[in-house]
C-alpha cells in the first residue's frame, strides 16, 4: 500500500518557468495531528492545498474477518476496539443487532442502563474530541480540562464494569452487571459537576476571536454533499439536516426521553463545534431523565447459552458519537456469524476530507481532520 | 591597574561610554551568565506556570518540585548524539543556530538595566536592537533551507514572512515612543536606550500613559508584534507543532536544538526589555509621581529584599507540605536549602550599599518578568492564528493602527 504511487503525483503537468513549484508533502502516519496513524498526502502550492489523498490501513486488524471465526458472544469484546473512545456505543450497536437477529429484546431496566452508559460515553467521546481538536488548532489548555472531566466518566465505567476504555459493558440480551450501590447518586453528582465545566470550555473557545476566525468558514460542506457522501452524525447535523437515529429510528429506550437535536446552518467547523457542544448538553438531559425514572426488574433477557440465530440477515444502526454506526450481520444458522460488516462512521466521514480542504490552507487540513472527529481504530477496523 | 578597575566604579556611566574595556568585558560575562540562568529559570517557570494553568503539576521528579529539571534537560541535550540529515547542507546547517544565538545575545549590549548598568549606551540603541534582532530571521531561513526537508522549509518560509511583516508595525510603534522623547525644551529626541528612560524620568511619565490612550495603543501594537516577532503563541506558526511538527528546527536535535531554544527565550527577554525601556519606564520604580518623596523611595527600596523573602517563605511553606517519608528526605532538605538561599539573597538585598545599586536592576527585571509571564499566559489561553489571518493582523490591523498612532502622537506633541 505504501509503495503505490499517489494519483496526486501522476497529475503533475509540464511546467513552465511561470509555474510555482508544487510540493507534495506526506503528513503522517507519524504526525502529531493526524489522530493516530492517518496518512494524508498533501499537494501544496505554497500553503494552499491543491489536493489530498488519505492512505489508511495502518491500524487494520481485520475485525470483520475475526467475527467469522468467533461465536456471537465471543465477538462482542472485539467491537470495543474499533472506536476505542466510544466503546460502549460500539457494544450497544452490536448487542442490539444480534438481539434483533435472535428476535430477543433487552428488559427495560437493561435498556435504561444502556442509555445512561452510552450517553456518558458520548460525553466522554465529545470531550476527547474537543480537547484534541482545540489542541490541533493551537489551544493547549482545553485538552487538560476535558481530560480531567472525562476521568470522572471513566471512573463511573470502572466502577460499573471494571474497565475504563474498552468496557464490554453490555451482553447480548441485556446487561450482565447490575448497577452498583449508589450508581444513580454518583451519576447525578457527575451531572451537576460537569454542566458548569462545559460552560468553562465554551468560555475558553466559543467567543474567542482566534478560535472563531480559525473555524468559521473552514471545511464547509453542504447538506447535499454530506448526503451524497454518506456523511452522518454531527457533521451532517451541522450542515442543517435534522437526522439523528435516536429520534429517527429510536433504539434502546430513547423513545422515552425528551431531548432536542441541535443543528447548524453553515456546515463549517464552527457549526460542528457548536453542534457537538450542544449535543453534550442534550446528553446531560437524557442522562438526567434516565436516572430519574430507571425502572426495576431483570437486566437480562432469556437468550440461549449457545446462540444459533435463524438463517437470515440484519442491519441495525445506532447513533454513535461520530455518526451512524451500523452492523450488517448474516447468519447461516450456526453459532458463528457468516459475515459481519461494520459501517464505521469515521471511515465514511473521512471521505469528505478532500472535498472540505481543497483550496484551503495547510492549517485548515488539521482543523478539518479534528472536526471530522475520526478515530483511526474505527476507520481501519 | 587597580586605578583602572576602581576608576569605573566611581563613574556614573556605562563601561562602554567610559571606555573601560575590562568592565565592559565583566558586564558582558555577567549578562551572558545572567541570561543563561534566566533562560533556565524561564524553562522551569514556564513549565510550572503553564502546568498550573492546565490543572497539572508539571515537573515534580527531578529535584524538589522539579527544580533541577532544566539542568537535567540541558545535560541530556549536551550528551545527545549530534544528528545531521544526510541530505543537509552541512555548513549552513551548522551556521544557522549560531547566527540565531549570536544575534539573540548581541542585542543585550545596549539593554539598560540601570542608568549605568549596560555594556554600552549607543546613540542608536533602539535601532541597533531592532536591527540585530531581525537578523535572527536569517538563521531561521538558513535552518529551514539547510535541513533539506519539507516541514522545516515551510516553517522557515512562514517565519521569514511573519518576522519581516511584523517588524514594520513594531517599528512604527517604536517611532511613536521615540517621538515622545523629543518633547523637551530643546525639542531633540533620542534613540539611546538610556536616553529614552531618562526622557521618561524628565517628563515624569511612563510613555505607556503619555497622551492617553496613544501611548497605550502604541504599547499594545508593540506587545502584539513582539509576540509575533519571537514566534510565540498565538503566533507560533513557524513551529506549529500540530501542523509542521516542529517547524524550522524539525531536523535539529541535541545541542544544536538547545541553541535554538536558548535563542528563542533570550529573544523573548530582549524584546520584552525593549518594551519595558520604551513604555514602562525602564529601571524606574512604579508610582514615581503618586508616591514620590524620600519616605516612599525608602519603602520601595525595601521591595527587592522583601520579594525574595516572600519567595523564601513560599518555599518554606512548600517544604512544610512535603510528604513526611524517608523517600522524600533529600528533596525536602534540597527545597529547604533553596529557601535558605532565597532568604539569604533577600537579606543581602537589605544591605544599604547593595540596596542602592540593585534597585534599578531589580525593577527592570521585574517588569521584564511580568512581560514573560504574559507570554506564558498567552500560550495557555489562545489558539493559533492561521497564516493568512496572521498576515491580515499584521498588515491590515497593526500597520494602519501604527501609522495612525504615529500621526496622532506627532499632532499631540505639537499641540500639547
Amino acid at each position: 500500500m505504501t509503495d503505490r504511487t499517489s494519483h496526486l503525483e501522476l497529475e503533475q503537468h509540464e511546467k513552465t518557468f511561470l509555474d510555482s513549484n508544487e510540493l507534495i508533502i506526506n503528513m503522517g502516519p507519524q504526525h502529531p495531528a493526524t489522530h493516530g496513524v492517518l496518512r494524508v498526502i498533501l499537494k501544496l502550492d505554497g500553503e494552499k492545498v491543491l489536493g489530498t489523498e488519505c492512505v489508511i490501513g495502518y491500524l487494520h486488524r481485520g475485525v470483520e474477518k475475526i467475527a467469522e471465526h468467533r461465536t456471537y458472544t465471543m465477538f462482542n469484546p472485539y467491537v470495543d476496539r474499533m472506536d476505542y473512545v466510544a466503546a460502549v456505543s460500539n457494544g450497544l450497536g452490536y448487542c442490539e443487532a444480534v438481539e434483533k437477529l435472535l428476535s430477543a429484546e433487552a428488559p427495560p431496566r437493561a435498556k435504561y442502563i444502556r442509555v445512561i452508559l452510552t450517553e456518558l460515553n458520548r460525553l466522554a467521546s465529545h470531550m476527547l474530541w474537543l480537547g484534541t481538536h482545540a489542541l490541533d488548532i493551537g489551544a493547549i489548555t482545553p485538552l487538560f480540562y476535558t481530560f480531567r472531566d472525562r476521568e470522572e466518566i471513566l471512573k463511573i465505567f470502572e466502577k460499573y464494569c471494571g474497565a475504563r476504555l474498552t468496557t464490554h459493558a453490555f451482553r447480548i440480551g441485556g446487561c450482565v452487571y447490575e448497577t452498583y450501590e449508589g450508581f444513580e447518586r454518583e451519576v447525578k453528582k457527575f451531572l451537576d459537576f460537569v454542566a458548569p465545566k462545559i460552560d468553562e470550555y465554551e468560555e475558553l473557545l466559543t467567543t474567542n476571536r482566534i478560535w472563531v476566525e480559525r473555524t468559521k468558514g473552514v471545511g464547509k460542506i453542504s447538506a447535499k454533499e454530506c448526503i451524497a457522501l454518506g456523511v452522518t452524525g454531527p457533521v451532517l447535523r451541522a450542515s442543517g439536516v435534522k437526522w439523528d437515529l435516536r429520534k429517527a429510528q429510536p433504539y434502546a429506550a430513547y423513545a422515552d426521553f425528551d431531548f432536542e437535536i441541535p443543528i447548524g446552518q453553515n456546515g463549517d467547523t464552527y457549526d460542528r463545534y457548536i453542534v457537538r457542544m450542544q449535543e453534550m448538553r442534550q446528553s446531560l438531559r437524557i442522562i438526567e431523565q434516565a436516572v430519574g425514572k430507571i425502572p426495576d426488574g431483570p437486566i437480562m433477557a432469556k437468550v440461549p447459552k449457545v446462540m444459533k440465530p435463524p438463517v437470515g440477515e440484519i442491519y441495525h444502526s445506532i447513533e454513535a458519537p461520530k455518526g451512524e454506526l451500523g452492523y450488517f450481520i448474516v447468519s447461516d444458522g450456526s453459532t458463528q456469524p457468516y459475515r459481519v460488516r461494520v459501517r464505521p462512521p469515521s471511515f465514511v466521514n473521512l471521505q469528505a476530507l478532500d472535498m472540505m480542504v481543497r483550496g484551503q490552507l495547510v492549517a485548515d487540513v488539521i482543523a478539518v481532520i479534528g472536526t471530522l472527529d475520526i478515530v483511526l481504530g474505527e476507520v481501519d477496523c | 591597574m587597580l586605578d583602572y578597575i576602581t576608576s569605573y566604579l566611581k563613574s556614573d556611566t556605562t563601561p562602554g561610554q567610559a571606555g573601560n574595556l575590562l568592565w565592559a568585558f565583566i558586564y558582558i560575562v555577567l549578562i551572558f551568565l545572567g541570561l543563561s540562568v534566566a533562560v533556565i529559570a524561564m524553562n522551569w517557570l514556564e513549565r510550572k506556570i503553564l502546568a498550573h494553568m492546565q490543572v497539572r503539576l508539571g515537573p515534580m521528579r527531578v529535584g524538589p518540585h522539579g527544580l533541577l529539571q532544566p539542568i537535567a534537560d540541558a545535560l541530556k541535550l549536551l550528551i545527545k548524539e549530534d544528528i545531521m540529515p544526510a541530505e543537509a547542507d552541512p555548513f549552513v546547517f551548522w551556521m544557522a543556530p549560531l547566527i540565531v544565538v549570536i544575534t539573540a545575545f548581541t542585542v543585550f549590549i545596549v539593554v539598560p538595566f540601570g542608568p549605568a548598568h549596560a555594556v554600552t549606551d549607543m546613540n542608536i540603541g533602539v535601532l541597533f536592537m531592532l536591527g540585530v534582532s531581525s537578523l535572527s530571521v536569517l538563521g531561521v531561513v538558513m535552518a529551514g533551507w539547510a535541513s533539506n526537508s519539507h516541514y522545516p522549509l515551510m516553517g522557515a518560509l512562514r517565519s521569514s514572512a511573519q518576522m519581516v511583516s511584523y517588524e514594520i508595525a513594531m517599528g512604527l510603534a517604536v517611532i511613536s515612543a521615540v517621538l515622545m522623547t523629543s518633547l523637551n525644551r530643546e525639542g531633540v529626541g533620542t534613540l539611546s536606550m538610556i536616553g529614552i528612560v531618562q526622557a521618561q524620568q524628565a517628563q515624569h511619565v511612563w510613555f505607556i500613559f503619555k497622551f492617553f490612550p496613544l501611548g497605550l495603543i502604541a504599547f499594545f501594537i508593540f506587545a502584539v508584534a513582539m509576540v509575533a516577532e519571537t514566534n510565540r503563541a498565538p503566533f507560533d506558526l513557524p513551529e506549529a507543532e500540530s501542523e509542521l511538527t516542529a517547524g524550522f528546527h524539525t531536523e535539529y536535535s541535541g545541542f544544536r536544538w538547545s541553541l535554538f531554544f536558548l535563542a528563542e527565550y533570550s529573544a523573548m527577554i530582549a524584546v520584552s526589555s525593549i518594551a519595558v525601556t520604551l513604555w514602562l519606564g525602564g529601571w524606574m520604580r512604579p508610582f514615581p509621581n503618586a508616591l514620590s518623596g524620600e519616605t516612599w523611595d525608602r519603602v520601595f527600596s525595601l521591595i527587592p529584599g522583601l520579594s525574595f523573602l516572600f519567595l523564601a517563605a513560599m518555599t518554606f511553606y512548600s517544604t512544610a507540605r512535603m510528604p513526611k517519608h524517608s523517600y522524600f528526605r533529600v528533596q525536602t532538605i534540597g527545597l529547604a536549602g533553596f529557601g535558605v538561599v532565597l532568604a539569604l539573597i533577600g537579606l543581602v538585598l537589605f544591605l544599604p550599599p547593595v540596596r542602592d545599586r540593585i534597585q534599578d536592576i531589580f525593577w527592570f527585571s521585574a517588569k521584564v518578568a511580568t512581560s514573560m509571564y504574559m507570554y506564558i499566559w498567552y500560550r495557555g489561553t489562545f489558539p493559533r492564528y492561521r497564516f493568512d489571518q496572521l498576515m491580515t493582523v499584521g498588515w491590515k490591523v497593526l500597520l494602519p493602527m501604527g501609522i495612525g498612532v504615529l500621526i496622532l502622537t506627532a499632532i499631540a506633541g505639537v499641540l500639547l
